[in-house]
């Protein structure tokens, strides 16, 4: 009988952790989203250089790859995810600037921004509700990114309008996945760190949004 | 290849960075996720259909 009450306040506990994790993640990713927003208009009205995208995209995985992982445990990880997502937010600025200087490109802002955040929602609400165990797409997502890379390395060379619609498309693809797969390692408990979870959440999301961005420029402006 | 600057070959050096770091994460992956039922497999693949309608929704919105 005792035995019984042990594991049930065992798992209860362990309910309670993973609702603390998943209540800071969803906080912790919505400020920097804001913040990311922030620097992004920051960089816009800076009238930042083409480069600037580049430069950020690199330091910001730099530090999201070595320097995150050593500070994640202590309340400099927290600094450290403004850090990442304020240098992404702020190489967006130069990537809007263009996009809003399309005839339509207000517009595909907006439906890009407005598309991620229902993929977003969408994806984590049916990760919540079903509490379905994702953790079997490790590997396929893995090797269908670094896939997604190597055909991305080829179309700098090869400059096709088509494959770049292609690259695009997999990867809101793969980085449904990575939502799926993520938002059910924090609910079965594979994931307790709400710092790395966010940063996990976030490249998704920025990964989801310069897609569609990609995609909804290319096919909005056909004419 | 005559108009390469050299912002494309950062990017491709950027680019092969990440795989040769993100490589052994990928074996490990390969080697410890567990296999899915084949309705696991559905369901996401399911998804997967839903955000591409829903992606070529947007595509008639722009």
């Amino acid at each position: 009988m005792n035995q019984n009450y042990t594991t049930v306040a065992q798992k209860s506990s362990s309910v309670l952790a993973t609702n603390k994790v998943l209540r800071n993640t969803y906080m912790l990713l919505s400020l920097t989203l804001l913040f990311s927003g922030l620097t992004a208009a920051i960089s816009m009205f800076m009238n930042m250089p083409p480069m600037t995208y580049l430069i950020s995209v690199i330091g910001g995985m730099v530090i999201a790859m070595f320097v995150l992982p050593r500070f994640a445990h202590s309340t400099a990880g927290i600094g450290i995810v403004f850090l990442i997502t304020g240098m992404l937010g702020f190489g967006l600025g130069p990537i809007l600037t263009m996009y809003a200087s399309l005839p339509n490109g207000g517009n595909i802002i907006t439906l890009s921004l407005a598309g991620t955040g229902i993929i977003f929602l969408g994806l984590s609400a049916y990760a919540l509700a079903t509490r379905k165990d994702f953790s079997f797409l490790g590997g396929f997502l893995m090797v269908g990114f670094l896939l997604v890379l190597l055909a991305a390395i080829a179309n700098i060379f090869l400059a096709i309008p088509a494959m770049s619609l292609a690259i695009s498309a997999v990867v809101i693809m793969i980085m449904s996945g990575f939502i799926l797969y993520d938002t059910s390692r924090i609910i079965h408990g594979g994931e307790t760190n709400y710092v790395l979870a966010t940063i996990g959440l976030y490249m998704t999301i920025f990964n989801i949004f310069i897609s569609l961005l990609q995609i909804l420029g290319i096919m909005g402006n056909d004419d | 290849m005559d108009d390469l600057n050299w912002m494309q070959i950062v990017s491709a050096l950027a680019l092969v960075m990440f795989i040769v770091i993100l490589f052994p994460a990928t074996l490990d992956k390969l080697k410890n996720s567990p296999q899915g039922t084949s309705q696991e497999w559905m369901s996401f693949i399911s998804v997967l259909v839903v955000i591409l309608l829903f992606i070529a929704f947007l595509i008639s919105l722009v």
